[in-house]
C-alpha cells in the first residue's frame, strides 16, 4: 500500500513535469500572465516598505522640548523626568542645561556674527531643556497631560514646542503616518485579489483548453486525485517560474532605476532605501513569491479542475 | 456477466431513451448491438460506464450493482471495464506508449510490469513500432487500435465498445473488427454497438436489435437490415 502511494506520488510529480515541458506554449503564456502579476505585487510591497521607512524615519525626529525655568532644582527635574517617563509612552529623555543649550546655539550658529555677539552681551538668557522623544509621536496625550499640571507648569519657561507651528507639523506628519499605512495596507490588499483573479482566470483558462484530457482520464477510470495532480503539480511550475522571473525583473529594475527614482522623488521619498530593502530581504522575498506562486497556482488549478471531476 | 433488468432513462427535454429494457450477456459472449441512430445505444453504453445512472431499473455487470455503486467506487468500476468510444478518446499529449500505459498506471502496476505488458498488446493491435508517435499521427484505424489496447491491456473481463467502426474506411473498420474477435477468442465478454450493416451480417453473432429506446429482437445468430 505504502509501496503503491510512493508510485502513485511519484507518476504525478513525473507526469506534470512532462505535460509542462510538452504544453510549453500555453505554460510560457501563464507564466507571462502571473509574473506580470506577481511583479506589480512585488513592486506594491516594495513600495509600501519605503513608504513606511520614509514615514519611521520622519517622525523618529520629532521631539519634544520642555524648556525649564533657572530657579529649577535637581530634584524638580528629576521628579518631573520621573513623571514622564511613568507614562511609558517615552523612548527617551536628554538633559541640557543651559551652558549645553548656549554652546550648541553659538555652533549653530557659528556664521551669524551679529547673533553671537548679542547673545554674549548677556548673561546666558537660553534656558536649560528636557528634550522627549516619544515612543509613538501620534500619541502624546499622556506626556502632555503630565506637563500640563499646575505643578509643573511652573517648572517651564516657555510653552513646550510641539504646540504652535510644530504642533500643526506633528498632527500633519501623524496624519500622514496614518494615512500610509492605511493606504499601503489597503493597496495590498487589493493587489492581492486582483492578482490571485488573474492567476486564478489565466489557469482556468488553461484548463479549460484541456478539459477533454480530463473527461478521457476519469472515464478510463483514474481517481480524481490521479488526474488533478499532474495538473496542480505544472501549475506549481508555472508559479515558481513566473515568480523567479518577477524577482528578477524587480531586482533589475530596483537597481537600475533606483537613481533616477531617487531624483524625480524630489528628495520627499528615500526610494535609495526600496534597493537596500529589496538587498536585505532577497531571501524572504524569493520564498514568499514562490510560496505565493505555488500556493496561488495549486489552489486555482484544484479548484478548476474539480468541475470536470465530478462524477456523474 | 451483464445484467439489465427493466432499465428506463428519460431525459426532461428528449423523453424516454430507454424504455424497460432487460438483456441478459453471459461471460465469453461476442454481442452485437445495433439499432439506427438515435435507437438508444449510446444511452445503454453510457449507462453501463456509469457516465449515466438509469431513471429505474437495475443494472448489474461483472457482478457489481450499480444501484449499490457509490461515486468513490465509479472509478474502480471503469477500471474493470475495457471501453472503446467512438471517437477514440485518446489523450493527445501523450504518445501511444503512454495512452496505453495509462490505463495500467492508474490500475498502481509497477513500472517494471507496464514495461513488460505493453510491447505484448501493442503487437496484438498491430501497433508494433509505433510506440513514440502522438496520436495526431496516426491513422483513424490506428488510433482506433490504441483505443482497443488501451481497453483490453489490463485483461478486462468485459469489453464495450460503442460504434468503434463509426469514423473509419471500411478497411480500417474490418482491422478494428478483427482485433475485437480476437480478443473475445483470449476470454472477453464483447459488447459492440454499431450501425454498420455489413460487419453485422459477416460477424454471425448474437444481435440485439433496439428500436425507440426498445429492444425488439435478440437473437442467437442475428441479421441486420439498415434501414
Amino acid at each position: 500500500m505504502k509501496e503503491h502511494r510512493f508510485i502513485t506520488f511519484e507518476r504525478i510529480l513525473k507526469n506534470g513535469a512532462i505535460n509542462f515541458g510538452r504544453n510549453i506554449w500555453l505554460a510560457l503564456a501563464a507564466i507571462a500572465m502571473m509574473s506580470i502579476t506577481l511583479t506589480i505585487l512585488l513592486f506594491a510591497v516594495v513600495a509600501n516598505a519605503t513608504f513606511s521607512h520614509t514615514v519611521n524615519d520622519l517622525t523618529s525626529h520629532i521631539n519634544v522640548s520642555v524648556y525649564l525655568v533657572d530657579s529649577i532644582t535637581a530634584k524638580q527635574r528629576t521628579g518631573l523626568v520621573n513623571q514622564l517617563n511613568d507614562t511609558h509612552d517615552i523612548k527617551s529623555i536628554t538633559y541640557q542645561d543651559k551652558a549645553t543649550v548656549l554652546k550648541l546655539y553659538e555652533k549653530a550658529n557659528a556664521n551669524n556674527t551679529d547673533l553671537l555677539t548679542a547673545i554674549s552681551e548677556t548673561s546666558n538668557p537660553l534656558p536649560a531643556k528636557l528634550i522627549i522623544s516619544p515612543t509613538d509621536p501620534n500619541n502624546l496625550s499622556a506626556v502632555k497631560a503630565v506637563l500640563d499640571t499646575p505643578a509643573n507648569t511652573k517648572l517651564q519657561s516657555d510653552p513646550t514646542s510641539y504646540s504652535g507651528d510644530r504642533k500643526a507639523a506633528i498632527d500633519k506628519i501623524t496624519s500622514a503616518t496614518h494615512f500610509f499605512e492605511e493606504a499601503g495596507i489597503v493597496g495590498i490588499a487589493v493587489f492581492v485579489l486582483i492578482s490571485m483573479l488573474i492567476i486564478f482566470n489565466t489557469i482556468r483558462m488553461t484548463i479549460f483548453n484541456r478539459r477533454d484530457e480530463l473527461v478521457i482520464m476519469r472515464l478510463l477510470g483514474a481517481s480524481p486525485g490521479y488526474i488533478r495532480g499532474p495538473f496542480i503539480v505544472e501549475t506549481m511550475l508555472y508559479g515558481a517560474a513566473a515568480a523567479a522571473i518577477s524577482l528578477v525583473v524587480c531586482a533589475s529594475l530596483f537597481a537600475i532605476a533606483s537613481q533616477t527614482l531617487q531624483a524625480s522623488s524630489l528628495g520627499l521619498l528615500d526610494i535609495s532605501y526600496s534597493g537596500h530593502f529589496f538587498r536585505q530581504h532577497l531571501w524572504v522575498i524569493l520564498a514568499g513569491q514562490i510560496a505565493a506562486g505555488i500556493i496561488i497556482g495549486a489552489a486555482a488549478s484544484a479548484f478548476a479542475t474539480r468541475r470536470y471531476l465530478k462524477s456523474k | 456477466m451483464i445484467l439489465l433488468d427493466r432499465v428506463t432513462k428519460t431525459y426532461n427535454r428528449r423523453g424516454s431513451a430507454l424504455e424497460r429494457v432487460s438483456l441478459h450477456i453471459e461471460p465469453k459472449e461476442f454481442v452485437i448491438i445495433v439499432g439506427q441512430s438515435g435507437a438508444g445505444k449510446t444511452t445503454l453504453f453510457r449507462l453501463l460506464t456509469r457516465e449515466e445512472k438509469p431513471t429505474s431499473g437495475k443494472i448489474v455487470v461483472g457482478g457489481m450493482d450499480y444501484d449499490k455503486l457509490k461515486d468513490k467506487d465509479v472509478p474502480m468500476l471503469r477500471r474493470k471495464i475495457g471501453v472503446v468510444f467512438q471517437d477514440f478518446k485518446l489523450l493527445p499529449g501523450k504518445t501511444v506508449y503512454e495512452n496505453v500505459a495509462f490505463a495500467l498506471e492508474i490500475a498502481g502496476l509497477s513500472n517494471a510490469e507496464i514495461k513488460h505488458t505493453i510491447p505484448k498488446v501493442l503487437d496484438l493491435v498491430g501497433l508494433k513500432g509505433k510506440e513514440n508517435n502522438y496520436p495526431l499521427e496516426l491513422s483513424g484505424g490506428e488510433r482506433q487500435r490504441v483505443a482497443i489496447a488501451r481497453a483490453v491491456v489490463r485483461q478486462p473481463k468485459i469489453l464495450i465498445a460503442d460504434e468503434p467502426t463509426g469514423n473509419l474506411d471500411p478497411k480500417h473498420a474490418w482491422d478494428v473488427i478483427k482485433v475485437l474477435e480476437k480478443v473475445n477468442k483470449f476470454g472477453t465478454t464483447v459488447l459492440l454497438t454499431t450501425h454498420n450493416q455489413e460487419i453485422v451480417n459477416a460477424l454471425r453473432r448474437r444481435v440485439i436489435t433496439i428500436k425507440d429506446g426498445k429492444i425488439v429482437s435478440d437473437r442467437a445468430v442475428g441479421q441486420y437490415k439498415s434501414q
